[in-house]
């Protein structure tokens, strides 16, 4: 398996009062054509982690890596142009509310064709627009083609948000916290289409979760982070013999249906593991 | 198939709703309306000043002075005399002048085009350049263009204006000769506009002199360019405020995920959703214009609304001040009609909230 990203040493970090605080503490990692999944609570700079690999810490953050490689192109200090020939093109991110990521004064429609027209001529990329909206299973594709945001439910909008990062056809989608703001039942729709997409088109795909058991459904590898760093990566499908008491921790909170677990299991934290 | 007749259905309320939105406003207005006449009639009999006595002056005889007594209205209940005043005015006679000798709407006629003529031209300079100044200043935030443009936008906002206008004159007028002195218009082109609608720059377009235009244009663009500096000292500040909270949220980083160039970003995407509370702004800066400034007008000799009211103030011409107080008043009531217009245009979860009602 080729590489489409290689991620060595990734540091990000924020300039405060008492001098540069990293809240990316050297992650490394590489993902095929496969999907990642990335765990760990609010804090642990899994968000600032895919952030990065888009270019795009908000200043005044500075992030740094050993080596940070999309498809053999050194992403490190790429040019305005590198860039915009990736993003929205090769590389997408769906963010979590699609209340305040979808823009409130634009149409769907528009917002939609905008990404469209990155690869496609002005009329081709209205028709691509409307066809994107059907395979995220709006039934409706030219209403929600012409509402505006706020017209449009949790669901709905995460699924337009969706459209819109897939409408190029990318080789990788960075997927933050894609469900959090839903509805546990729409949850399951929106993440059933995201995983069919995902497949149809053969992508890679990292998916930032606070939710382990999700997060381990949904990936073949879970990369597990605590406090900036990789604490363990692991297959999804051998989460149960992990090696790290973090990600072991992690593992027993999980509610279970049969059973009793009393007194309930807490997360027993270690300074050291921060270290 | 569903997709079409939904639509259009979609389309219709958008429109039924923003013409429900024009009656209520125009409702609103009416009462407004009504409210701003309470108050300037309430002036008109709190203030320690006898109408009639103003009227007759105090060389009238007793008998005249009750003759004019009972013609004004005085020995009917105060309902009454609110109802007649009400009347009086929406029949369009707001009285004499007694500085004057003229009708007040006549007055107003002729100082009003004057106010918002140099209102209308600062408020465009102050637009034009404060909110490109603004988005700089967001854009380059922390940078030294940013400092510049605040620094500059300080000054306006600190310095008196009478100052920088006497300034202005001595620099641009008397120093450089670059721009005409104070007034409107230079006496020898003063005849040679008719005036039909009393904005200069109009009229004088209008009718094809273009000397006179120019000469207008000369006159109006230093006291313009220093109410402008002062509205774009605003107008940029708020702009750059309202554009780094947009530059912040979510949207502009799905743009930037998306491949958008920057220019894009900050000219559609951030500054479409700035423009609604700008609208504000603008308009606010606009009507405080449109009040006259008093200052401004004096050194300027610029006979407009703010010098015309000044001068009925100082010899308690009760008449003009209350005709003035209520043209400005109707201004506010006007502008924020407007406003909430163009809200209603400019941000789609406005119109919705409507419809919903």
């Amino acid at each position: 398996m080729t590489a489409l990203l290689t991620v060595d040493d990734l540091r990000v970090s924020f300039p405060t009062r008492n001098g540069p605080t990293e809240v990316v503490r050297g992650v490394s990692f590489q993902l095929g054509r496969e999907r990642l999944g990335i765990v760990g609570e609010s804090g642990s700079g899994k968000s600032q982690t895919g952030r990065a690999i888009l270019g795009l810490t908000p200043p005044p953050g500075k992030a740094t890596a050993k080596r940070l490689e999309f498809d053999g192109i050194d992403l490190r200090d790429a040019s305005v142009a590198t860039w915009r020939s990736l993003r929205g093109i090769r590389i997408s991110l769906i963010m979590q509310d699609p209340k305040f990521s979808l823009n409130p004064v634009m149409t769907i429609g528009r917002q939609l064709i905008e990404a469209a027209r990155r690869t496609s001529g002005r009329a081709e990329a209205k028709d691509r627009a409307v066809a994107m909206l059907e395979a995220v299973q709006i039934r409706d594709p030219r209403r929600v083609f012409d509402a505006y945001p706020h017209e449009l439910s949790g669901g709905m909008g995460q699924r337009a948000m969706i459209a819109m990062m897939l409408i190029t056809e990318p080789d990788l989608l960075i997927a933050d916290e894609p469900t959090s703001a839903l509805d546990v039942t729409v949850q399951i729709e929106v993440l059933r289409i995201l995983d069919r997409l995902v497949t149809e088109r053969g992508m890679g795909l990292i998916f930032i979760s606070h939710d382990l058991r999700l997060v381990s459904s949904f990936c073949d590898r879970v990369l597990v982070m605590y406090a900036g760093r990789m604490v363990e990566e692991v297959k999804a499908s051998e989460l149960a013999q992990a090696k790290h008491p973090y990600t072991q921790g992690l593992f027993k909170c999980l509610p279970t249906i049969e059973g009793d677990v009393r007194p309930l299991p807490t997360l027993q934290r270690d300074a050291d593991w921060a270290r | 198939m569903t997709g079409l007749p939904l639509r259009s259905r979609w389309r219709d309320s958008a429109i039924s709703s923003i013409s429900w939105k024009i009656i209520s406003l125009l409702v609103t207005v009416a009462v407004t309306f009504l409210g701003l006449l309470f108050i300037t009639f309430m002036i008109s009999r709190l203030i320690p000043v006898d109408p009639v006595l103003a009227a007759v002056g105090d060389r009238a005889s007793k008998s005249t002075y009750d003759k004019m007594y009972l013609e004004m209205g005085l020995d009917k209940p105060l309902w009454q005399q609110f109802l007649l005043y009400v009347q009086s005015i929406l029949s369009g006679n707001l009285g004499n002048s007694f500085l004057s000798k003229r009708p007040v709407v006549e007055d107003l006629r002729r100082a009003f085009p004057a106010t918002l003529e140099l209102a209308t031209v600062s408020i465009i300079i102050g637009t034009v350049l404060g909110i490109p100044l603004g988005i700089l200043s967001a854009v380059k935030s922390g940078k030294l263009v940013d400092q510049v443009v605040r620094v500059v936008g300080l000054i306006g906002y600190s310095v008196p204006i009478f100052w920088l206008g006497l300034v202005g004159l001595l620099v641009f007028y008397a120093r450089l000769g670059w721009v005409e002195g104070p007034g409107r218009i230079d006496i020898s082109y003063e005849y040679s506009v008719s005036p039909s609608t009393g904005l200069l720059l109009l009229d004088s377009a209008m009718q094809g002199q273009w000397d006179a235009f120019r000469n207008v244009f000369s006159h109006i663009i230093l006291p313009a360019s220093l109410l402008g500096y002062y509205s774009l000292a605003y107008i940029s500040r708020m702009t750059r405020s309202f554009m780094l909270t947009e530059l912040g949220q979510e949207y502009i980083t799905t743009a930037r995920v998306k491949g958008v160039p920057e220019w894009r970003i900050i000219w559609v995407h951030a500054l479409r959703n700035a423009a609604v509370p700008l609208v504000t702004v603008v308009a606010l800066s606009y009507a405080s214009l449109l009040e006259g400034s008093v200052l401004t007008e004096t050194v300027f000799s610029w006979p407009g609304l703010g010098q015309y009211l000044t001068n009925s103030l100082q010899v308690a011409d009760m008449n003009a001040v209350l005709g003035g107080t209520l043209l400005i008043g109707a201004i506010f009531v006007c502008l924020n009609l407007l406003s909430d217009l163009l809200y209603n245009l400019l941000d789609p979860r406005v119109r919705r909230r409507v419809a919903l009602r």
